[in-house]
């Protein structure tokens, strides 16, 4: 089956709705995701057919409510070539999967003096929990600096990988650049000198087939509502060794195998990281989107926000638009970061919305790197399956009206 | 009720003061200088404010950010210069009523500012309307009165 995009939005309910008049051009995927009949009608069946708590009671309906469940969790992670589903610990999203590691494997492993290395392209969820952490620890925080065109400095390694690190944790994508990271490179470095290697793959994981084995990744995370799936779900997948001994993260129901008054142990994994009751129906509806997702095929994904890119870099360029990143595609995502001269891109994400164009606008959760970049903000168009060429024609159309404003 | 279309608002009020921005630059000498700006865009912002008793004698602004936040600190800094620092506060707090969709009667005083009503249809740029406003509103509360 050949990828059509034209075909794929007929999946997304959303898309039969308008937006100031206009047909909804939606190039925001980046921030989060729309979500299509495939997932929303599974959600709604969970809780029409299936709705029990799970592990739990043993009656049927709690045994087919733990099926889905757990048949979520074994498609989330297949489709990150995870070796196990017990190596799965369902979340609330990336930035709980990495707060996670903060207060359970780092807590565990990791000492005043010692190092904790992430990148200068980091997103907020994976800078102020290390931040945070070594406040409270007296270890160190380090960034990898990233070159002109918004490429992680590898040649640095030697200087910023040390046996003080303990901790390397960075992006496969980055959700303003696009860079896609060569985390395999940096992992070898990482593993040389015995340090844990922890991918944010929340960007990467709607776009790009990965496989954690092939990253040699220990941990990674990713979210459910940027790849067609609900808000309030996302995996944490970590070496199965790893997951043993680390300490419980919240205490509650589910984590435990037996209680005293005084004390308790812990169940097995990943149960020992999820107390409480689960977000069922949302975990659930993200196994529905690795389905619908692995239906599409990622490759095929991947070969149509390429071409996006391709456009759409070409046609920025061509109106004079400064484009932040790398602009060989091969290493680059469908992320565009991107400003107008003349134009605050606060001003334009205003005026292209009168188009029905939804871009995002600001500092995308990456201030620090916004400072890198020497510009308070930028414009962003993120591309996802059910984007045509026509929606980034729509864009630059709007985007030459909002110069001809401040003309 | 004021109905302004977005290409009007930009075009007539907003564009004017964000291209030739009154009162823009340092303020030498000055009694408060504050530095804020808007976390969610990167609009930054310094106030200059110099009183003389119970009057604000002086007021500028540097920054840098979009068209919205600029061009309503200039008209800002239009307004209440020379004003005394209760009616500057009186002022400010229009503008915020205003801003927050609340209608009043004493709207009229506010003069050309009424043009930036247009900006609370838009609700995620209000934050970028209000911030030198905000601003002022903590540099007044270091304002010391005269003596009486």
């Amino acid at each position: 089956m050949t990828f059509d995009a034209a075909v794929v939005r007929k999946d997304f309910p959303i898309f039969e709705t308008e937006t100031r008049g206009k047909r909804l051009v939606y190039l925001d995927s980046a921030n989060t995701s729309q979500k299509p009949r495939q997932v929303l009608d599974r959600i709604t069946q969970f809780y029409e057919t299936e709705n029990a708590n799970v592990h739990r009671a043993v009656y049927e309906l709690s045994e087919k409510a733990t099926a889905a469940y757990e048949g979520a969790r074994a498609a989330c992670a297949r489709f990150i070539g995870a070796p196990a589903p017990r190596s799965v610990v369902f979340t609330r999203g990336t930035t709980e999967s990495i707060n996670l590691i903060r207060f359970t494997w780092a807590r565990q492993n990791v000492r005043e003096g010692d190092e904790i290395l992430i990148t200068e392209m980091e997103h907020h969820s994976n800078l102020i929990p290390w931040q945070l952490f070594v406040q409270e620890t007296g270890s160190i925080l380090r960034h990898l600096p990233i070159d002109d065109d918004g490429r992680l400095r590898t040649d640095l390694l030697e200087e910023y990988v040390t046996e003080k690190t303990k901790l390397v944790s960075l992006s496969l994508m980055s959700n303003v650049l696009g860079t896609i990271n060569p985390v395999r490179t940096i992992a070898d470095a990482a593993h040389a000198v015995g340090a844990k290697v922890l991918v944010d793959a929340a960007q990467a994981a709607p776009h790009l087939r990965f496989d954690v084995n092939d990253l040699d990744a220990d941990f990674l995370a990713y979210s459910s509502h940027k790849m067609c799936g609900p808000t309030g779900a996302g995996v944490l997948w970590g070496r199965e060794e790893l997951l043993e001994e680390m300490p419980p993260f919240h205490g509650g129901g589910e984590m435990i195998r037996e209680v005293w008054a005084d004390r308790a142990t812990w169940n097995e994994i990943p149960y020992k990281f999820e107390a409480g009751t689960p977000n069922l129906a949302q975990a659930v509806g993200m196994g529905a989107a690795v389905d619908y997702l692995e239906g599409l095929g990622m490759e095929a994904v991947r070969e149509h926000e390429l071409e996006l890119t391709r456009y759409a870099l070409e046609r920025l360029e061509s109106i004079g638009a400064t484009i932040y990143g790398p602009r060989e595609l091969h290493d680059r995502g469908g992320v565009v970061s991107f400003n107008v001269e003349g134009v605050h891109p606060h001003d334009m994400s205003t005026i292209v919305d009168q188009e029905g164009v939804c871009i995002r606008a600001g500092h995308h959760c990456a201030q620090p790197l916004m400072r890198r970049l020497g510009v308070p903000a930028t414009a962003r168009a993120s591309f996802y399956i059910y984007n045509t060429p026509e929606d980034v024609d729509v864009l630059i159309e709007a985007v030459e009206k909002s110069k001809g404003w401040f003309a | 009720m004021v109905r302004v279309s977005l290409e009007d608002l930009y075009k007539e009020v907003i564009l004017d003061h964000y291209r030739t921005p009154r009162n823009k630059g340092r303020l030498d000498p000055h009694d408060v200088l504050l530095e804020r700006n808007n976390p969610l865009c990167g609009d930054e912002i310094e106030l200059f404010l110099k009183f003389e008793g119970d009057d604000l004698q002086g007021i500028s602004f540097d920054g840098k950010g979009c068209s919205i936040s600029l061009a309503s600190t200039s008209m800002m800094t239009e307004k209440v210069q020379g004003l005394s620092l209760e009616d500057a506060r009186q002022v400010t707090e229009s503008i915020k009523r205003m801003m927050a969709g609340e209608e009043e009667g004493d709207m009229n005083e506010l003069g050309d500012l009424v043009s930036l009503k247009g900006v609370v249809k838009y609700p995620v740029r209000i934050k970028c309307a209000l911030l030198g406003w905000n601003t002022l509103l903590e540099g007044l509360e270091e304002g010391k009165p005269a003596s009486t």
